[in-house]
Formats: C-alpha cells, sequence, structure tokens
C-alpha cells in the first residue's frame, strides 16, 4: 500500500513535470512574441525602435494603469499616458503563449499537489521529512506562490523563471534526493516539524520569486542603460527598472518576515529537541548568514548609492545562498540537521 | 513651521520636525551636510564625531552586516569546539601542516574569536549609535502636531477634486445649509476631521483645511526591532553565564543526584555557583526503544526512545515521569535531555584466587546503527596480576563469513559480548587520568583474542567463562540500557525568547504599517453665487508605501458620502 502510493507519487512527479515543460516552453514562447510585439507596436506608432513609445504602447497596457517611481525614498505613484487603443484587447490578458503557459503551469501544479498529498499519505505524516520531500513540496509552493501573487500583481513574465528553477529542482531532487518512504526519526517527531519547516519552505518561495524579479531588474536596468539598444526588446514590455525593483523589495520583505519567523521557530525547536537554542550547528549558520544577507539587502535599498542594481545582486546573493543551504549544506556538511535521507 | 508655498519642498521631507531622523546617507535622511570642498581640518573632537558619524552611517551598518555574513562561513566549513570537539580532534589528524594556522586563525572557535566578536561587536555599537538619536527624535516627532497644509496639493499622491455644487448633491442628506442647499465649509471639515480620527489618523485644523498624519507606529516598530536586537545580544552574553550545562550517564536502576561530583563533565558558565544547583535525585527506571518491524525500507530504525524517570526533589514527593526526545522533563530549575542511549553490561568477575574481583554495570558506546557496541572492563582488584578486557557487544549477533561477528538489529535479539582478555599493570596508580573506554594496553599481556593463543571470549547472557591461564572467570549477567542526559540551567533563554518576540513584533509593525499625510482642503470658487466649493484631497508616503493612493481614495469616497457629495467617476 505504502510503496503503490510512493510509486504513484513518483509518476505524478514525472507527470507534473513534463507539465511544467510545456509551460516553460510558452512563457519562453511569450516572450519571444513580446519582442515582436514591441516591434510592431514601435512602427505602429509611427516612431522608430524608440523605447520610450514601446514601453508606453505595450507596456502600459500590460501593467497597472500607474507606474510608481521612487524620488529620494519616497514612492510616488504617477498616472502613465494612457494606452493606446490598438494594445488594447488582446495585450491586456497576456499572449496566447502566456495565456497557455499560465494554464499549463496550474495543471501541472495541480499534478504536483497530488504527488506531495500522495506522498505524504503514503508516509503517514508531513511530506517534508527528508531531502527529496522537502524539494518536492518547496517546489509545489514555490508555483502555488506564483500563481497567487498574480492576483496581487501582474507577475506572470516571471513564468519562465518559475517553471524553469522548479523543473531544474525537480529533477535534481528525483534523480539525486529520491528516498523510499521511511518512518521519521524521533528527533524529527515534534510538532515543530510542521511550523518550522514550512515556514521555510514558504520563505524559500518567496525569496526565489524575488530573485526572479530581481534578475529582471538587473537585465531592465542594463536594457534602460543602453537606449539605442535594439537587444533585449521583449523586457520593454515588462515594468520598468524602479518598478521592479519595489516589486523586489515587497516579495523579498515577505519572504525575510517568513524567515526571522524560521529562525526562531527553529530555535525554539532546538531548545526543545537538543537542549540549547543555538549552537552553531551549519544549518545554523547558514540560516543566519541568510537572515544577514536579507536584512543587509534591506539595509542596502535604504542606503544612498545602493538602491537598485546593487541591492539586486544583494538579492541574488542570498538566493544564492538559500540555495546553498538547500543542497551543498545538507549534503555534504556535517552537522545536527543531517536529515537529507541520503 | 512656516508655511510655504511650494509643495515640492514639502513632499521630499523638508520639514525633518516630524520626520523620522535617519542617518545622512539613508535614502530618506537629510543628505551629506557639509560636503565642501574647503573643508577644515577636523580637531580631535572633530574627528571623533566624524569616526562617530561613519559608524554610525547606513554605509557602515551594511558593511559590517555583509562582514559578518561572510565572517560566519568559515565555522560551517571547519568542525567548531563547542559543537564538535571530536570533528576538531579528527581534523587536527587529518590536517596536520593546516589545523596550526586555522587553529591561531581560532577558527575552530569561529563564534567567540577575536574577530567575529569585533565585527558583531562594532555593528551593535553602530546600531545603538543609530537607534539612540533616532529614539529621542521620535520622541518628540510623536508630541508634534501634524504639520500646515500644503498650499497647493495638485502635485501629491492621489490628488483628486470633488465638486461641491447644487447637481452634485444626492437627495435627501442631511447636515446642508438650508440657503445654499449644499453642506457648508465648516461641515465638510468637521466631517473630515472625524472620520481621519476615526482611521487612526493624528487631525489638525489648519483654517479650511485638514492636516492628517498616521502611521508613527512605524518608526516605533522600527527603534523597538532594533533595540530588542540589543536586547537578544545582552541576554545571550550576560545571562548565559548563570546558566551550566552538565553531562550525565544513567544505566537503567541507577540514580543521579544534581550535585557536582555526580555530572560525567560540567561546563559552568562564567558567574555560575555551586550554590545555584537545587538538590534532586532522578532515578532511570526503564529505557524502550520503537522501532520499525513493518516497512522493509527502514527495517530496524528507532521510531521512538522513552525513559521511564523517577524524580525527587528535596522535600519533596517523587514522581515518575516520561522522557523522551523532544520532551525533555522539568525538575529543579533544570531540564534533563535525552540525547544518546546505549546497551551496559552487567558482568561478575572472580580472579584466579576465586574473589569477586569486580561486579558492575559498564556502558558500551555503540558504533553503529545496529548498536555493535565497544567498552572497557578494567578489574584493579584482580590477583595475582590486575585484569583489562576490551569488549564488543552485539544485540543481534550473527557471523560473517570470514569469521568475524557483526550485528544485524539494533535490538537485543541474539546478544553476544565477545572479549580480548589482558593481564598486566592497568596504569591506574600513576596518578594520569584514563578513559573508562579506552584500555591502554602498552605493557599489557594478552591471554584471550587474535594475538594470544586462544580465541576472544564470547558470552551470552547468564554464561559464565573461564579465562586462560587460571586468571579467573566471567560472568555476564546480563544487558541494561542506559541513557546519556544532558541537564541545562539557562536562566536567560526566557529573556532571550522575550527579546526575539518583541524583535518579530517590532519588524512586522516597521515593515507593514504605513506612514502617511493625507490632507483635505476646501477650495471656495471664485465668484461662486451660491457657496459652490471644491473638495481637495492629496497624500505624502512617508517611507514605503504601495496603497497610498488607495488609501486617499477611500478617504475621498467616504467624506464625499457621508456629506451626500457625488464622486465624479
Amino acid at each position: 500500500m505504502t510503496t503503490n502510493l510512493a510509486t504513484y507519487s513518483v509518476v505524478l512527479t514525472y507527470s507534473a513535470m513534463a507539465v511544467y515543460v510545456i509551460a516553460f516552453i510558452s512563457f519562453a514562447l511569450d516572450m519571444a512574441k513580446r519582442s515582436g510585439e514591441v516591434t510592431a507596436a514601435a512602427k505602429n506608432a509611427g516612431a522608430d525602435s524608440d523605447d520610450a513609445a514601446a514601453t508606453a504602447s505595450v507596456g502600459a497596457a500590460r501593467s497597472a494603469k500607474t507606474v510608481a517611481t521612487v524620488r529620494g525614498g519616497t514612492v510616488v505613484l504617477e498616472p502613465v499616458a494612457a494606452p493606446p487603443a490598438n494594445a488594447g484587447g488582446s495585450a491586456a490578458r497576456g499572449t496566447k503563449f502566456e495565456r497557455v503557459g499560465m494554464a499549463m503551469t496550474i495543471l501541472a501544479l495541480v499534478l504536483h499537489v497530488a504527488s506531495v498529498v500522495l506522498r505524504g499519505i503514503a508516509a503517514d505524516r508531513v511530506p517534508w521529512g527528508n531531502m527529496f520531500e522537502f524539494s518536492l513540496t518547496g517546489t509545489a509552493l514555490i508555483t502555488l506562490i506564483f500563481l497567487l501573487v498574480q492576483f496581487w500583481q501582474n507577475l506572470k513574465f516571471l513564468g519562465v523563471f518559475i517553471t524553469g528553477l522548479t523543473i531544474i529542482l525537480l529533477g535534481i531532487a528525483t534523480v539525486n534526493y529520491w528516498v523510499p518512504v521511511v518512518p521519521l526519526q524521533p528527533a524529527l517527531q515534534s510538532y515543530w516539524l510542521v511550523i518550522h519547516v514550512f515556514v521555510a519552505i514558504a520563505g524559500t518561495g518567496f525569496f526565489a520569486l524575488g530573485a526572479g524579479l530581481a534578475v529582471a531588474q538587473l537585465v531592465q536596468t542594463y536594457r534602460q542603460g543602453r537606449t539605442a539598444s535594439g537587444k533585449l526588446r521583449f523586457m520593454a514590455t515588462l515594468p520598468d527598472a524602479d518598478r521592479l525593483e519595489v516589486l523586489t523589495y515587497r516579495v523579498l520583505l515577505v519572504g525575510f518576515v517568513l524567515w526571522t519567523f524560521t529562525l526562531i521557530a527553529g530555535a525554539v525547536w532546538a531548545e526543545r529537541a537538543w537542549g540549547r537554542y543555538w549552537g552553531w550547528d551549519t544549518k545554523e549558520v547558514w540560516t543566519f548568514i541568510i537572515w544577514v544577507v536579507y536584512a543587509g539587502y534591506i539595509h542596502a535599498r535604504a542606503t544612498r548609492g545602493w538602491r537598485g542594481a546593487r541591492s539586486s545582486w544583494l538579492a541574488l546573493i542570498g538566493f544564492a545562498a538559500v540555495m546553498f543551504n538547500f543542497s551543498v549544506v545538507n549534503v555534504f556538511f556535517k552537522g545536527l540537521h543531517s536529515y537529507s535521507g541520503l | 513651521m512656516s508655511p510655504r508655498s511650494d509643495p515640492e519642498t514639502e513632499a521630499t521631507g523638508a520639514d525633518t520636525a516630524s520626520d523620522p531622523q535617519r542617518p545622512s546617507d539613508h535614502v530618506d535622511g537629510s543628505g551629506p551636510g557639509d560636503a565642501g570642498i574647503n573643508q577644515p581640518k577636523l580637531g580631535f573632537v572633530g574627528s571623533l564625531r566624524f569616526f562617530w558619524r561613519q559608524l554610525t552611517s547606513m554605509r557602515t551598518a551594511l558593511f559590517l552586516l555583509m562582514l559578518l555574513a561572510l565572517a560566519a562561513i568559515p565555522g560551517s566549513l571547519v568542525p567548531q569546539r563547542t559543537a564538535d570537539p571530536n570533528g576538531v580532534v579528527q581534523y587536527k589528524a587529518d590536517h596536520a601542516t593546516l589545523y596550526p594556522i586555522l587553529d591561531k586563525l581560532q577558527v575552530f572557535d569561529t563564534y567567540t574569536s577575536v574577530w567575529f566578536s569585533a565585527i558583531y561587536l562594532l555593528l551593535f555599537v553602530s546600531l545603538i549609535g543609530c537607534i539612540v538619536p533616532r529614539t529621542k527624535h521620535h520622541w518628540q516627532a510623536l508630541r508634534t502636531r501634524p504639520p500646515r497644509t500644503p498650499v497647493r496639493l495638485t502635485r501629491l499622491a492621489g490628488f483628486r477634486t470633488v465638486a461641491v455644487q447644487p447637481d452634485a448633491m444626492i437627495d435627501g442628506t442631511t447636515g446642508i445649509d438650508g440657503t445654499t442647499g449644499l453642506p457648508s465649509s465648516e461641515h465638510a471639515v468637521t466631517r473630515a476631521m472625524a472620520i481621519l480620527k476615526r482611521s487612526g489618523y493624528r487631525v489638525e485644523r489648519f483654517g479650511d483645511s485638514v492636516s492628517a498624519e498616521r502611521g508613527y507606529l512605524r518608526e516605533t516598530g522600527n527603534l523597538v526591532f532594533h533595540a530588542a536586537l540589543v536586547g537578544v545580544l545582552l541576554a545571550v552574553g550576560v545571562g548565559g553565564g548563570f546558566g551550566f550545562t552538565g553531562q550525565r550517564l544513567l544505566v537503567e536502576g541507577q540514580t543521579f543526584s544534581n550535585v557536582l561530583g555526580s555530572y560525567d563533565s560540567f561546563n559552568p558558565g562564567r558567574w555560575f555557583q555551586q550554590t545555584d544547583l537545587k538538590g534532586y535525585n532522578l532515578t532511570l527506571d526503564k529505557f524502550v526503544t520503537k522501532y520499525e518491524e513493518r516497512n522493509l525500507d527502514a527495517l530496524g530504525q528507532a521510531l521512538d526512545y522513552s525513559a521511564t524517570v523517577t524524580s525527587k526533589e528535596k522535600g519533596g514527593e517523587s514522581t515518575t515521569s516520561r522522557l523522551g526526545v523532544n520532551d525533555p522533563l522539568h525538575v529543579g530549575g533544570t531540564n534533563v535531555y535525552l540525547l544518546g542511549n546505549g546497551y551496559a553490561m552487567n558482568v561478575t568477575v572472580r580472579d584466579g584466587e576465586g574473589n569477586v574481583a569486580f561486579q558492575d554495570v559498564v556502558p558500551f558506546l555503540p558504533e553503529d546503527a545496529n548498536y555493535t557496541s565497544t567498552g572497557v572492563i578494567k578489574v584493579p582488584d584482580a590477583l595475582p596480576d590486575q585484569l583489562g578486557m576490551v569488549g564488543f557487544f552485539y544485540p543481534t549477533a550473527s557471523k560473517l563469513a570470514s569469521g568475524a561477528y557483526t550485528s544485524a538489529y539494533p535490538d537485543t535479539q541474539n546478544p553476544l559480548l565477545t572479549l580480548q582478555v589482558y593481564t598486566g599493570d592497568l596504569g591506574l596508580d600513576s596518578g594520569v587520568p584514563q578513559s573508562v573506554y579506552t584500555l591502554d594496553t602498552k605493557g599489557l599481556t594478552q591471554i584471550a583474542g587474535r594475538q594470544s593463543d586462544t580465541a576472544s571470549i564470547a558470552l551470552e547472557p547468564g554464561q559464565t567463562k573461564k579465562l586462560p591461564n587460571g586468571a579467573g572467570s566471567i560472568t555476564f549477567d546480563g544487558v541494561k540500557r542506559y541513557v546519556s542526559l544532558d541537564v541545562h540551567h539557562d536562566p536567560s533563554q526566557a529573556w532571550v525568547a522575550a527579546f526575539a518576540l518583541l524583535s518579530t513584533l517590532g519588524l512586522l509593525t516597521s515593515l507593514f504599517v504605513p506612514r502617511r499625510r493625507v490632507w483635505v482642503k476646501v477650495v471656495p470658487r471664485k465668484g461662486a453665487e451660491h457657496g459652490e466649493y471644491d473638495l481637495e484631497y492629496a497624500g505624502l508616503a512617508r517611507g514605503e508605501d504601495p496603497n497610498l493612493e488607495r488609501a486617499v481614495a477611500d478617504i475621498a469616497q467616504r467624506h464625499t458620502s457621508d456629506l451626500g457629495v457625488r464622486m465624479p467617476q
């Protein structure tokens, strides 16, 4: 019974991965199509490939009607010129490819969640007791957060990044981390496993989203710095660098709060399980490092001359530390958190 | 504040009186004040002040934060003395040349090293230097009234204007001036004040306009967050010195008394005194491990460790309770944690003269997941020669093709004890302390084991076997379980937890409470015949405030509908 369920779970994981690949391709095609759209829009506007015109025509229609700009630390929301009529209909709803990408992502997530649930039923506990399960649940949550965030902001352009990341992580997990279902060791049998690890996974999801935005911000900064460049045209359909910067910050703030909670919940659990709330165990060290890096990011953003590209780099360093903490520290470092199951 | 005609100056935060004060290089800060080219030479005090300003600047804080993250890395790459002392010993053996250099650099004590401490202490000095003046400033800001309404609101965030004229009125509204058929400007201002006040704004009236500000909690939260971090550091640094940790191995049936002498090892804090130990006894009645028996992928994996203990505090009654992993026992002001377990051998040794020379339980240390355990039996009282034995214990013995034994399962299904026996001087009288888990075989003669004519002695529980050369006999009376306990007392723990919680609350308020100003203004129309006027609404963000426009719109909506005026779509 248990083995059967675990096997079905793996089959579902593979199915989800296949659908994620379709979603990824659709999102990538959407990006390619956006380049074409920008050119077309620019031609329609009678202008040469002038960026500003392109941004106004397509970008404005696609994103919100207002754009936040940053002036001396104060966010001022400014209305953007009304979208031209020709960009109205289809662009506002996203391209066909984008819609296919979103639909496929949702379908993949359904399969993915089913796989997570089956694994949990097979193990008769929360499905994040070892590294494979952590990856499985973590990627599902990253995708879920990506989908939910769309209700707040149109961040569909991150679809390429998020589905790509999910495919890679799931690939690594199924190939390298897969272990059969085994019961939890006594040290993990605590309700703190539910709280501490779940919050950590959720925090990781927001950090992933923030990293995607930071990348977009850096590319956008690069592109905006070279006004006459015809390269990276699709970026004209994305929010501008300042707006991306604000979005990165807000997503990462949520991640930071969750990470703070992870840290504290971890300390409380460590006190119960090991008799001390903090002992500079390797995993504790890296959780601390990540916290400090993102604290640094928040400070960098508030430091004159650091807002923008520089703080985006810090956000990426933070996410690199998150990935390092998850992969390298779990597998190769010796410590009390040796729960990889490998 | 003097009234200004330029809203831009207002908007960029020139009215520093109620601005949260920040270091000069903060994006919301005042900017470099004296950036002149011909700066006068700084005196000693001037240099100090310059240094202080540098230390408390955002850039320095950022730099120190990054440095702290970097400095924490080595401690995760190299074993630490506090967390993994055996790892350090191993590292020394493996990296003979690198070890002394790293040790000199205090890498094996990264988190108490001079350089790591220097970084975090500087960071905290910088932090305190930043929050003290800010707290003072914020205290004053809390008592300052909202600033005067800017003359022109048009360029501020969320600006909108609503015409109050006869055709904009919704029928059947109250509060209407009888002669004009419109709400009086006086009424409009009063209502705006009431609505803003109800929404948590601090409200001030300036003529025909209302100036309102909210979100002072944002700065309060920020200050609380940072101050609580200082609290955490102090609680850890100072409070930790009053505690202690001790380890004790306890075999079933044995009793441990909470006095210094009965600990196997003891690490007192800086200010620990022996009188801090409250007297109590703790007896291990029983220890049981539950094993996985059905899942073939995890056969023999421990599912649960459960110790039954009886504790008796001085002058109190004895209570029996369960002690488990993730389930510590609170007794006599200490927490007792179950951290390890193993098998102890109950053996009796008779010497060559037939006298009982040794009768005790000897704990063996587990070596693998199936609890193959090793231990040493030292019999200094044996005559004519002292006896030493190196033992292996297999809870479920199974013979390999090579003839050696191994344990196939962690539970005692087929327990077997094998012993190599040595005779000679154990060296216990030399005064040099020895480990009870190792036998120094130098100068000893093996009489049973691979290096002798007789094979190792193998015993099942209950069996007695003669030792070679008439050295006596050994009886394996049985196996008992033992647990290794950690006893902790840390009076600062609650403080650390409280400060951590406080800092989280501070963080949440500082990040998610928006600080903003909102203005509502009555602008009379020139030459209005029937007392028509326009209502103007606008806001200003103080720091991050993504919802400002919506908030202004909401206030406008509520105000106009309260007045019975139709909002233009």
